[in-house]
């Protein structure tokens, strides 16, 4: 199922022209931005360098060498950047990963970690429920041992923690 | 071995137990907005030695630098940890100057203030083989200069950037202020004669002083130094003189003192105002203070938060006048 | 001679049973913080210091610096087994030591790791009993000039000989300068590229856009392929480490050449991290197999984790001498000196003889105790190469948010890692070269202030770098090996011509 399938016929995917293009684009974009504040706090020199100095220069070559690489895109041959079937599978591991960092605020770090564990290894769905409910109980209380008690590093804590007093 | 691991569990199972007043829970924290090896982290180090060493508190005490953005980073963090009883701050005089030189949104009216241990003083050092004798020589050769003599310091438009300003305006001369990452690094530097002076706290230089590679010539405080102990070559931090004494009117101290984030209880402050007046009783304290020639000047409550407005209005005319305050 | 009475006298000190013991719970628990990101070096002292007030300061600063030890031996782990450097200087044996754990060389890759990390660090060492008066005399002459030839240096020795798309190397190292360039410019005291915002104000942390660029991206590639892990039909046993120890008498030149450049690199204040950049790059262009490097070569891992070792350890001498930590576990040494009332500096190594001598005995017997505490745990860590990837991939996921977190307690710095490991994926997809992103990044705004404090003293005179016989010829240096890449290309085309048309004639 996955895109190991070595086949004749060119898997359908998104081309790489368009993510190089794209990719050249942004970085064109952050080269002007670094230009634009480093002039604007002076990128001349003054009994030495001003402070805009250097990230102006590396601005300029970081803008050519942008532009060149765009130029290049054009020019070499378009190949598949990824398979639909290789996007999907990124696509499990990625969506559990945002939604976790995004509960860190609210729930806190170990409650989080047990629902990415829970989403992760349900959507993988490579093993029983009961190891699935056992690792998301025991990597997050691991953690809290090792991390709150053993090294007395505090991390994100949500209402849960709160209410058995930590 | 073993009675070690029992000590330590013996300290941990104290913290469990029913208190009368606020007591910490868990680890106590304190922050360092300067890197390691600094004077402020020097002391942060002291205090966590002297807090364990003497069974202060029923917690360990966790030393953390964060050095970022010339101290920013650490006094950011206190801004956030808005109400946690557990986090502690060395302060300076950058407690004023970080957010004048930076506009960044800070002010130590958020902070809790706990209490001032010491003041710190300035000297300006030169290489153990320099020519100059007394402050005159040397800023009679800062004229003659071309190009301008190199001063050294920790950080841009600080304390030692201040000094600097001062001395040019006094004497009617330029230096090459050239900042560092931390006094440490500073003293290398004029140790290895890639600067004409520098002028570091007492503290950040002792080591080279005694291993005759700097030599001080003048203290910037209105009176000399009290510690009469023999440091280097015979003599003392008290054979100093001021640097007014030799007609470099300039005269600059600074405070270093303790502070919590904002919105704690009247308890754990008080907590802690208890344990660092218990710190600077101790005979390890007395000697930290003698070894880095800090001014002993303890103040808390009242005292302190009065010495703290009229430094910073102090601070706010000199950043003004140096044109080192952010547009 | 004199010297050496002193060491014996120290070793005498040191090997005693208890301080055994305490180098060993040392060496345990420095692994455990160096495996985990998120805790370091001064995490383990914390839990310790408490524990050394009963001690006298020879045995407590044993225990101390065992952790230092551990942590150094620990950092090389999640690099090889996950493409996850825990320190700055572990980033250049990823380059490695990842491709052979996804060969199944894990175990392979892991011995030679530390055996190598044990050769740099003895021969730190060693630099330390015998010349440590002179080469602190040594340091001293590095003024701003010198930092940033050694920096330039170090670039042009890892940057010159890229073959990769060179428009690529050149957008890939302006984004390292770029976001080391944001935050507070420690010269003018202004913040730089913030937009006002006091997240950014903080700067780009290293160890979040390499656990991003590195590890995070790497599971998301990894998972193209299936989701599973690669490389777990690795065999292992202990013999392993016998047979990896059989073929690494034939990299002698690389681990002499890492050795010299570590120590040089220790001394003047270049650094860990600069001297593992150059032990792989210096690695890469003399070694015959040069051309391999990259794609799993054992010798790609033993030059950076030499050059590393050799240079983390000699740089405990000007903190010694000169009282500067070089490291933030370095700093926490440096603080357990003021604790017990010693102060670092010229003085400390007269005043207090039987101290340093006893601390250098112990790094001896420390390195030793560590090399034997990690090779014993070589198939316990390769073994976790078999354990299922979707048990796994959430852990390692976790720990790296820890990581990111704890660095400034910013849940903002969680989705930095988050989106960094996506431009990582995209990146990688791309054919742009990471490491010299990083390099830039780690070393960039260093080099940066360096340059401006050499034009600031001169008033802005570029003579400054050419000043003297030190600076001069290492600037020299950097342009023969910037240049080297380049023009050796251009004499093996000519020569490629060459031949083609003698052939052309011969038929």
């Amino acid at each position: 199922m996955s895109g190991s399938a070595e086949t004749e016929a060119p898997e359908r995917g998104i081309s790489r022209r368009p993510v190089e293009i794209a990719t050249a684009a942004i970085l064109i974009g952050l080269g002007l931005i670094v230009l634009w504040d480093s002039y604007g706090r002076g990128a001349g020199w003054d009994n030495g360098p001003q402070n805009g100095f250097f990230p102006a220069r590396v601005g300029w070559l970081f803008l050519a060498a942008s532009l060149f690489i765009l130029f290049q895109s054009f020019r070499s041959e378009d190949k598949i950047f990824v398979t639909y079937a290789q996007l999907g599978q990124v696509a499990r591991v990625l969506g559990p990963l945002i939604v976790f960092v995004a509960l860190i605020q609210p729930l806190g770090l170990y409650v989080a970690s047990a629902v990415f564990i829970l989403i992760f290894m349900g959507v993988i769905a490579t093993s029983r429920w009961w190891s699935i409910a056992l690792t998301a109980l025991l990597v997050p209380l691991a953690c809290f041992w090792i991390f709150e008690l053993q090294f007395r590093v505090p991390l994100p804590k949500g209402p849960l923690e709160a209410m058995l007093g930590y | 071995m073993k009675q070690h691991w029992l000590a330590a569990t013996a300290i941990l199972a104290a913290g469990i137990g029913p208190a009368a007043a606020w007591e910490p829970t868990k680890a106590i924290e304190i922050v360092v907005p300067f890197s390691a090896g600094g004077a402020s982290d020097q002391m942060a180090r002291t205090m966590q030695g002297i807090i364990q060493k003497h069974n202060l508190t029923s917690q360990p005490v966790i030393v953390v630098n964060k050095p970022a953005a010339g101290g920013a980073e650490g006094m950011l963090d206190i801004q956030k940890s808005v109400g946690d009883a557990h986090k502690l701050i060395t302060t300076s005089s950058g407690i004023f100057m970080t957010p004048m030189a930076t506009k960044l949104p800070l002010n130590w009216q958020d902070y809790t203030p706990v209490a001032m241990m010491a003041q710190d003083s300035f000297v300006l050092w030169v290489n153990a083989k320099a020519p100059y004798q007394n402050a005159g020589d040397f800023m009679a050769a800062a004229k003659a200069a071309s190009p301008p003599l190199k001063v050294g310091g920790t950080s841009s438009k600080r304390e030692d950037n201040l000094i600097v300003f001062a001395m040019e305006k006094a004497g009617g001369v330029k230096f090459a202020f050239i900042p560092h990452t931390s006094g440490g690094q500073t003293s290398t530097q004029l140790s290895g004669n890639h600067i004409d002076a520098s002028t570091n706290n007492p503290a950040e230089d002792v080591a080279n002083w005694r291993g005759g590679a700097t030599r001080p010539l003048c203290v910037f405080s209105d009176q000399k130094m009290t510690y009469s102990t023999p440091v280097a070559e015979g003599k003392s931090w008290a054979d100093i003189p001021t640097c007014a004494s030799q007609g470099l009117n300039v005269t600059y101290q600074m405070l270093r003192g303790m502070f919590m984030p904002g919105k704690v209880t009247k308890d754990q402050q008080a907590y802690y105002v208890s344990l660092f007046k218990k710190v600077s009783e101790t005979p390890e304290w007395k000697e930290y203070l003698a070894r880095s020639a800090l001014v002993p000047d303890y103040r808390d409550g009242e005292a302190f938060v009065q010495f703290l407005k009229a430094d910073e209005a102090k601070h706010a005319k000199l950043m003004g006048d140096a044109g080192f305050m952010a547009k | 001679m004199d010297d050496l009475s002193s060491l014996i006298t120290g070793f005498q000190i040191a090997l005693s049973w208890q301080n055994i013991g305490f180098m060993a719970i040392g060496v345990i628990l420095g692994i455990v913080v160096g495996v985990l990101p998120g805790l370091g070096g001064p995490n383990g002292v914390a839990i310790l210091l408490p524990l050394t007030f009963g001690m006298d300061p020879t045995s407590a600063i044993i225990l101390l610096s065992s952790i230092y030890w551990g942590a150094l031996f620990g950092g090389a782990i999640t690099s090889i087994l996950f493409n996850i450097p825990g320190e700055a200087w572990s980033v250049a044996t990823t380059f490695d030591g990842y491709p052979m754990a996804v060969q199944g060389k894990a175990a392979e890759a892991l011995t030679a790791a530390f055996t190598a990390s044990f050769i740099g660090a003895l021969s730190g060492v060693i630099l330390i009993t015998f010349v440590a008066p002179l080469v602190a005399q040594f340091a001293l002459r590095f003024g701003p000039a010198e930092f940033f030839a050694v920096f330039l240096l170090t670039f042009c020795s890892f940057i010159g000989m890229g073959r990769e798309n060179r428009a690529k190397i050149l957008a890939s190292l302006c984004i390292g300068f770029l976001l080391a360039a944001v935050g507070l410019d420690s010269i003018s005291g202004d913040l730089r590229m913030t937009f006002g915002s006091t997240e950014l104000m903080r700067g780009f942390d290293f160890l979040i856009v390499v656990i991003g660029l590195f590890g995070v991206s790497e599971i998301l590639l990894t998972v193209e392929e299936g989701l599973v892990f690669k490389g777990k039909q690795a065999r292992i046993d202990l013999m392993v480490v016998l047979r990896t120890w059989a073929g690494l008498p034939r990299y002698w030149a690389t681990l002499i050449r890492s050795s010299l450049v570590g120590m040089w690199m220790g001394v003047t204040p270049g650094g860990a991290i600069a001297a593992s950049f150059m032990g792989y790059g210096l690695a890469k262009r003399f070694s015959k197999r040069g051309k391999n490097f990259g794609k799993g070569e054992i010798e790609g891992v033993l030059a950076p984790e030499t050059a590393a070792h050799a240079a983390g350890t000699s740089a405990l001498l000007p903190m010694l001498a000169l009282g500067i930590p070089g490291s933030a576990t370095a700093a926490v040494l440096l603080g357990g000196l003021l604790v017990w009332g010693l102060q670092p500096g010229p003085m400390l190594f007269v005043e207090q003889k039987d101290f340093v001598w006893g601390l250098i005995a112990s790094m001896y017997l420390g390195n030793l105790a560590g090399l034997i505490i990690v090779l014993a745990t070589v198939p316990l860590f390769a073994a976790i190469m078999r354990v299922p990837f979707s048990f796994v991939a959430p852990v390692i996921l976790i720990v790296c948010a820890i990581g990111a977190y704890t660095i400034s307690n910013s849940i903002f710095d969680i989705w930095l890692m988050l989106i960094f490991g996506i431009v990582g994926y995209v990146f990688k997809k791309l054919d742009y070269p990471l490491a010299p992103l990083v390099l830039a990044l780690v070393l960039g705004d260093r080099a940066e202030d360096a340059f401006r404090q050499a034009l600031l003293g001169s008033g802005g005179s570029l003579h400054v770098f050419i000043a003297n016989g030190l600076v001069t010829t290492l600037v020299i240096l950097a342009m023969i090996l910037l240049l080297w890449g380049p023009v050796s290309d251009l004499i093996v085309t000519a020569r490629g011509r060459h031949a083609g048309k003698a052939a052309e004639a011969a038929e």
